[in-house]
């Protein structure tokens, strides 16, 4: 079946819609009381964001828009310390989109809330006018822990800095699906509850979390050099990058440290917790390929540097130029 | 090996030598590894007329803006050319007003873009150097083959033995040896590049992309400086005689012509211009020879020739930055003002270095 305009309508197309669809694929307590809005039980912090995924292709190696539109907003609300409890989701379909593509990418999306231990409790649906395309804007609340306070400006001179796995992969397989490009390069979409969840279970002092979306480690270097008013030191050969993608970049002068991931963070612990922080990541599933690529100098310049594999050094600058094609 | 080379290059105390790139992706990967930091401050390495987008002239881009503005068309290119400022805009500024452009990673991706949408024409801005060429003549050959009617080209695509020629007879910059363009030599061979080493007595070193490689090329001209010869040190892709299934396709879609180099001037036989049946895929691109910068205070001139360090330019990091850029040089990813901007904080021959 082919969505029309006659699914936006509010109407009973639309409410057959989402029935089979979206109840379908999420129901639970909360969302089948299908009031206006979710009543949830709360806590004194709560951390709130919202992300909108755009991504073409909607299906690439490795994932869809379905397991992206959950694991950006999860990731989100991991970053900040939170733990992710509710996500909500608005679908905008263009006419033409794809029952069948829905019915996956809805499924899809439940499947990866499971794994992520959330709960989709409210959404909607508008459908325009266009040529099939399919958009979600997903917004997600989590709870903070007294206490816990995660941030750029947590900062410290001596910080190590981890990543939790290779870097580029995401944005090369999306890269690869629009240029017709056949190759093994999967995107590494995942929920990073597992290993923020060990880290915290292990009292590592974290400082600063980001997932690497788009702008890359480099970007986010630099927006904490700024922020912690320190200078960063990367070391290259510490910096995981699969050897696929490394060629992949190689062949379209891409730098895998702008490149998006939708599966990675970047972490600052204290000097101290710095294996242990290692060791907490790489036990969970998505963590195997963690390093720890630099840490926060002493100084305070600003700067993030970067010691080449050469054993030269460079500035590693924020990303300039034109963006990159939808990525997510 | 590897430690003898950095420790010669570090502690080179012979002649104060100025090593020129002419490759943009040189020029690139010169700054990815951090090489200036591990060269005697002995041994200059000066950015040449290598990039593609940073030797473009203003009416070329005027062009492109103009082209995009029209109904029915779309400007297609490479996304560095989208902020290079022309006489009064950019392309992106001009996509922002309305204007049709689209990016792409491959000018073949063109040919499923004019098939798809038949009544529009899409013109590619078909910038570059020896290397770009061979696929901007399978693009031709394909759209003529597949007949497909509603592409163009807007053509500045330039050869480099030219240019190379003029440096040398001017003398502008003083250069004591270059990095022979390995993407270029693979494509055209290095007769034309020895020819040079021997009339002007400088020498050559083809170069590979590597870190090592571009040490070793360095290291290379260094022990070379004052003799007119060329080496090869990139055999594993170059060859003397270089592609000839390449040059083929190139010699049957261009021919030599007059092009203009930004903020040199007009060389002539410099360009590659669209001959014979392919003519008829000219968006119009022998007419585009004038330079109408649009700070006049901006120096690419003189710093795309090497006769002027990026960081004396009076607009350097002043009124001229990465994200307000006056000139292509302080645009492209391979401008050579562009990366001495970035590295400024680390940069020892630079005005706030340390």
């Amino acid at each position: 079946m082919k969505i029309t305009m006659a699914h936006g309508s509010g109407g009973e197309e639309t409410s057959k819609l989402i029935g089979d669809i979206f109840e379908a694929a999420f129901s639970n307590p909360v969302l089948d009381r299908m009031e206006d809005a979710a009543v949830v039980a709360g806590s004194q912090r709560i951390a709130v964001t919202t992300d909108s995924f755009v991504v073409t292709p909607l299906f690439f190696p490795g994932g869809d828009i379905g397991r992206l539109c959950v694991c950006g907003t999860v990731n989100d609300l991991l970053m900040s310390g939170a733990d992710p409890k509710y996500l909500t989701c608005g679908f905008i379909l263009e006419e033409g989109a794809d029952t069948e593509a829905l019915k996956h990418i809805a499924a899809s999306m439940a499947e990866t809330a499971a794994e992520a231990g959330v709960c989709i409790v409210a959404g909607d649906t508008k459908v325009v006018e266009g040529n099939g395309g399919i958009y979600i804007n997903t917004s997600g609340v989590g709870f903070v822990p007294q206490g816990r306070d995660i941030g750029a400006a947590c900062c410290r001179p001596g910080d190590a800095i981890l990543v939790s796995g290779s870097l580029g992969d995401h944005h090369a397989a999306i890269l690869s699906s629009r240029m017709g490009i056949e190759n093994q390069i999967q995107s590494d979409c995942a929920p990073l509850v597992e290993m923020v969840k060990n880290m915290e279970q292990e009292g590592i002092r974290i400082h600063a979390m980001r997932d690497i979306t788009r702008g890359g480690l480099a970007t986010i270097a630099n927006e904490w050099a700024e922020r912690c008013g320190l200078g960063i030191c990367l070391e290259e050969k510490a910096i995981p990058v699969s050897p696929m993608v490394q060629s992949f970049c190689q062949i379209l002068g891409l730098d895998p440290l702008y490149m998006g991931n939708e599966g990675k963070m970047a972490v600052a612990v204290d000097k101290n917790d710095e294996e242990r922080a290692l060791r907490c990541i790489r036990k969970s599933r998505y963590g195997q390929r963690a390093a720890v690529i630099g840490h926060i100098a002493e100084n305070g310049q600003k700067t993030v540097t970067i010691r080449t594999a050469l054993g030269g050094e460079r500035v590693v600058s924020k990303l300039y130029g034109e963006g990159l094609p939808r990525i997510c | 090996m590897r430690t003898k080379l950095l420790s010669y290059l570090r502690e080179y105390q012979g002649k104060q030598l100025r090593l020129m790139e002419v490759c943009g992706t040189h020029t690139a990967q010169i700054a990815k590894n951090g090489i200036p930091s591990l060269l005697s401050d002995r041994i200059r390495l000066i950015t040449g007329p290598g990039c593609p987008v940073c030797v473009t002239v203003t009416e070329y881009l005027d062009r492109l803006v103009e082209l995009s503005m029209e109904p029915d068309v779309t400007v297609v290119s490479f996304g560095d050319l989208f902020r290079v400022p022309g006489s009064e805009k950019c392309l992106s500024q001009a996509r922002a007003e309305g204007g049709s452009t689209a990016m792409v990673y491959s000018p073949m991706e063109v040919l499923d873009m004019a098939k798809k949408q038949e009544n529009r024409m899409f013109v590619f801005a078909a910038v570059g150097f020896e290397t770009t060429a061979p696929v901007y003549a399978m693009l031709l050959k394909k759209a003529k083959e597949e007949q497909v009617e509603n592409i163009r080209l807007l053509t500045s695509v330039k050869t480099m033995p030219p240019v190379i020629e003029w440096l040398l007879k001017t003398k502008k910059g003083r250069i004591d040896g270059f990095l022979a363009p390995g993407h270029v030599c693979a494509v055209t061979g290095t007769r034309e590049y020895e020819r040079l080493a021997e009339t002007y007595g400088v020498p050559f070193v083809v170069s590979g992309f590597e870190g090592m490689e571009l040490l070793s090329a360095i290291a290379g001209l260094v022990r070379l400086a004052g003799k007119g010869v060329l080496k090869n040190f990139y055999p594993r892709v170059v060859r003397r005689e270089g592609n000839e299934t390449a040059m083929e396709a190139v010699r049957e879609v261009f021919a030599a012509c007059s092009a203009a180099w930004r903020g040199i001037g007009v060389i002539p036989d410099s360009g590659l211009c669209l001959t014979g049946e392919f003519q008829k895929y000219d968006a119009g691109s022998r007419r585009l020879l004038s330079d109408h910068v649009k700070n006049k205070a901006c120096a690419c001139a003189k710093v795309l020739t090497g006769e002027l360090d990026p960081v004396d330019c009076p607009l350097f990091g002043t009124g001229c930055t990465p994200k307000n850029p006056q000139g292509a040089c302080m645009v492209s990813m391979e401008g050579s003002c562009f990366h001495r901007y970035l590295q400024q904080p680390i940069d020892r021959n630079g005005r706030n270095g340390r």
